[in-house]
């Protein structure tokens, strides 16, 4: 027996001939959130979103006919045209929410015929705005098909044949007989096991137990609207609302690059990017209700007419806002150099920022700097790295005030050059303490917050050239950074299969204050002051910016980078660590000059 | 010092406040025409045109104005980027006028930061100035080395988050020594400079490079030593990915042995310091 949404009140909405299940969640007075499920759901697929969208919302869910505890018309052949699933739409609309306008929301299927809705006239004034995840417009679809058809380019040719090959299950469902008697047969049974394993979608009562009539029924959805809208696709299918695009960069059944052009049919599109897989209203809950909660919140005022579209915060355009904004970025070191620069970075690209340095008042000044330039919210907290309990209490803190932190940044380091024969074990703890051991407290408390989630993240360890490039001058100093990176890569493999991304960042010489602060051993203070001057100098002279390297850092984070050496130096002794080890050997003995 | 020379030592500064002030006037009006759409070009011309009907004939340089990303000098790479362009003006965007005019021969050079509408990033910049202002001041009645004065300054800006752009000036100078300038009939200019000025620091620095010290206040070694007495035109100026801001003015530094007496900016009546009075007064 299919289990409801828990809290949930039920109604049942009658239109055309057939009866649908729908589901309310949270106050009525607050604006209203349609969720529309996709192919082979229910409305539960939604079950972890719309609990966390109910604590601010009116949450809406229904069963599409032929799903889940929603009648299916008779015939089913002509019953699941996108015609009449508008009026379905409508008519829950009109049920939940009579005289206001409802967000939507749709996933897969819901969001294709979502599409439909918000680019017919009828609807027009019913929806404020639209947030679509998954699901292209089969009218945008049936241009971009066309489009490439007629004039192909090498490229062109090459994104139709990619997607023509990830719609393989398009095609099946068109056979008849055939996907009905494999869904209440050995798939539907299998179903659930195959969705954990391949999609990564974890279990406990979902799939519900109506889905193998579910996906028998719900192949009408295809056989109904897919080959007559690909190849009639209406010319004036251009979105009457606000439209949030949430592209799975994962998604194994649709091609990113579908959306190219989509900002000429929504002309007041905002994308946003998620690395996870086709399900990610399973896999990415926490996400996904923040960024629906905002685009909500950001239309609610404005109405149906969506004449004063806010203007968009500086800097949000571009890549890096797509995938960053309103996530939790924590950046240790983050007073000064490559932290402050990488805090900065993701700030402007409207994350939330946590910049932690034991120099409280530079991370306060970085977070009032981040606030200034596009950070929603940003602290400081003084932390010193290496302090086992101190980290420990920076991380209760951090998920009971701020949340889950989506993206860390273990950044902090201090300088150490001279021989191994004149560094005390003193200055070796000090250089442990906070280049490999604040790393290790990092990965580990913010690390298992991550995985205890389960919804993905990104660590990034800033490593050094001197991690593969050898010193005389450095061994203390490179120790602790080769450490860190292998700590990396080891952690990338173990955490590879939770979603969390792992990445190790050598950037070489780069114009920040580590050169002001380094320790010399071996040498008297005031030798050790005139080489911190002089190597100051020198980096001052090479003057790679730390803006660079915070670049450098969202790349990675973007693609799930394993090792990034940064700078051109750090790239050729990465290279020559590969091919002529022999060479940086001879590099290492040489003394630096000081 | 003989009563003679100190009058005559007031009346030269009250040539110089009085150039300088007709420059920010200047600043202060053209900034109130600007408005979307206009061009750093246009905003030139409107700075020229605006002291020349008030007598201006020569330049220390010519007027410049940079706006967006401009004031912030970014991708600069050559010194022909300073020019202006036609990158135009727009609702939001920070702006820089930054003009030397010479009149009746005394020189002014000053630097006008603003920004066509709200900008809270712009209006911190323009706050944090306020801390250069008095360090440098500071440290040149102290008699330090113009180059650690420089250092000082540089370490300010990187605690503030900043980077240092006047690092971008020819020889990147955060300050140069301006003085009176003959009277022609008349006055060319070479590459946004003027002829006459041009000449003076060549001469100053003809003469200082035999006797230790540079008009150009930089962060080499040629000013590795400390104040020397004339009317410098201090400009320091920050940048913050993709805006900038500075101010430029006159500080006077004397052979005094009075510290208050020894250094002291030319005018304290200025828009950016009435600016902080009135921040610090709210």
């Amino acid at each position: 027996m299919t289990k409801g949404i828990e809290g949930a009140r039920e109604r049942r909405v009658r239109t055309g001939g057939i009866e649908l299940c729908v589901a309310e969640l949270g106050d009525e007075r607050q604006p209203t959130v349609v969720l529309v499920h996709g192919y082979p759901d229910s409305k539960e697929v939604w079950s972890d979103v719309a609990s966390r969208l109910a604590e601010r919302f009116h949450v809406v869910l229904y069963d599409v006919r032929g799903h889940g505890r929603s009648t299916a018309p008779v015939p089913l052949r002509g019953g699941f045209t996108l015609e009449k699933l508008t009026d379905d739409f409508l008519a829950v609309a009109d049920a939940v929410s009579p005289d206001r306008p409802v967000h939507l929301v749709g996933h897969d299927w819901g969001s294709v015929q979502s599409w439909e809705f918000v680019t017919v006239q009828r609807t027009e004034g019913r929806i404020a705005s639209f947030t679509s995840m998954s699901g292209p417009s089969l009218d945008h679809f049936g241009h971009w098909i066309k489009k490439r058809v007629s004039r192909p380019t090498p490229r062109g040719v090459a994104q139709l044949l990619g997607q023509g090959a990830k719609s393989w299950y398009v095609y099946m469902l068109h056979t008849p007989v055939l996907p009905e008697m494999a869904w209440r047969g050995p798939l539907g049974r299998r179903w659930p096991k195959i969705l954990e394993r391949v999609e990564k979608v974890p279990g406990g009562g979902y799939p519900t137990a109506s889905l193998p009539s579910d996906a028998a029924q719900g192949a009408w959805l295809y056989r109904d609207n897919v080959r007559f809208r690909l190849l009639h696709p209406r010319p004036d299918a251009y979105a009457h609302v606000p439209v949030q695009l949430i592209t799975p960069t994962g998604d194994a059944f649709l091609s990113e690059r579908l959306y190219d052009g989509l900002a000429q049919w929504a002309p007041r599109l905002v994308r946003r990017t998620l690395p996870a897989k086709h399900w990610v209203p399973r896999t990415r809950p926490d996400q996904l209700a923040s960024w629906i909660a905002d685009f909500v919140t950001a239309h609610e005022q404005e109405g149906t007419s969506g004449t004063s579209w806010p203007p968009p915060a500086p800097g949000a355009p571009g890549l890096y806002a797509e995938r960053f904004a309103g996530q939790l970025v924590l950046v240790t070191g983050a007073a000064s150099g490559i932290g402050r620069a990488t805090a900065f970075a993701f700030a402007e690209a409207g994350a939330r920022v946590v910049a932690v340095d034991r120099d409280g008042e530079g991370a306060s000044r970085t977070a009032e700097m981040a606030r200034l330039i596009g950070a929603p919210e940003a602290w400081a907290e003084t932390v010193d790295v290496g302090d086992e309990a101190a980290m420990e209490k920076l991380a209760e803190k951090v998920a009971a005030e701020y949340g889950v932190v989506d993206v860390l940044v273990n950044n902090a380091g201090i300088g150490l050059s001279g021989p191994f024969l004149g560094t005390t074990t003193d200055d070796w703890r000090k250089v442990l303490d906070v280049n490999l051991w604040g790393v290790v407290h990092g990965c580990r408390v913010f690390g298992r917050q991550m995985a205890e989630r389960g919804q993905g993240g990104h660590i990034v360890n800033t490593a050094s050239a001197a991690a593969y490039q050898p010193s005389k001058a450095l061994s203390a100093y490179a120790t602790s950074k080769a450490a860190v990176l292998m700590l990396s890569e080891c952690l990338r493999a173990e955490l590879a299969g939770r979603g969390i991304g792992v990445s190790a960042v050598c950037p070489g010489i780069v114009n920040t204050n580590i050169t002001a602060t380094a320790r010399f051993t071996g040498v008297s203070e005031e030798e050790e002051k005139r080489r911190r001057k002089r190597t100051s100098k020198l980096y001052g002279m090479r003057n790679y910016p730390p803006e660079k390297v915070a670049g450098a850092i969202l790349r990675a984070v973007l693609d799930n980078r394993a090792v990034v050496p940064v700078t051109p130096e750090a790239r050729g002794a990465r290279l020559l660590s590969r091919f002529a080890p022999g060479a940086l050997r001879a590099v290492a003995r040489l003394e630096p000059p000081l | 010092m003989t009563s003679a020379l100190m009058s005559e030592r007031t009346a030269e500064l009250r040539g110089f406040r009085e150039v300088q002030r007709l420059a920010y006037e200047c600043a202060e009006a053209v900034a109130a025409q600007l408005k979307p759409g206009v061009t750093e070009r246009e905003a030139a011309r409107m700075q020229r045109r605006w002291l020349h009907g008030r007598g201006v004939r020569d330049w220390f340089h010519l007027p410049f104005a940079w706006f967006g990303d401009r004031t912030a000098f970014a991708g600069f790479r050559i010194p022909l980027q300073f020019f202006p362009t036609d990158r135009r003006l727009e609702a939001g965007m920070p702006f820089i006028l930054d003009m030397a005019p010479v009149h009746k021969g005394f020189t002014a050079d000053i630097g006008y930061s603003g920004c066509l509408g709200p900008h809270p990033l712009h209006d911190r910049l323009l706050a944090d100035l306020r801390a250069h202002r008095e360090l440098i001041l500071r440290e040149v009645r102290e008699r330090r080395s113009l180059r650690e004065i420089y250092e000082d300054v540089d370490r300010l800006m990187v605690r503030q988050g900043y980077a240092n752009r006047h690092r971008a000036y020819p020889f990147g100078v955060i300050a140069h020594k301006v003085d009176r300038v003959r009277q022609r009939r008349w006055s060319p200019t070479l590459f946004g400079f003027g002829t006459q000025a041009l000449k003076g620091l060549a001469s100053d620095a003809l003469h200082g490079h035999r006797e230790g010290w540079s008009p150009l206040w930089s962060p080499y070694r040629f000013s590795d030593h400390p104040p020397r007495p004339g009317l410098w035109a201090v400009e320091p100026h920050l940048g913050f990915r993709g805006t900038g801001a500075k101010f430029e003015e006159i500080l006077v530094v004397t052979d005094s042995k009075d510290p208050e007496q020894s250094a002291f900016w030319l005018d304290d009546d200025l828009p950016h310091v009435r600016r902080w009075a009135e921040e610090e007064a709210a």
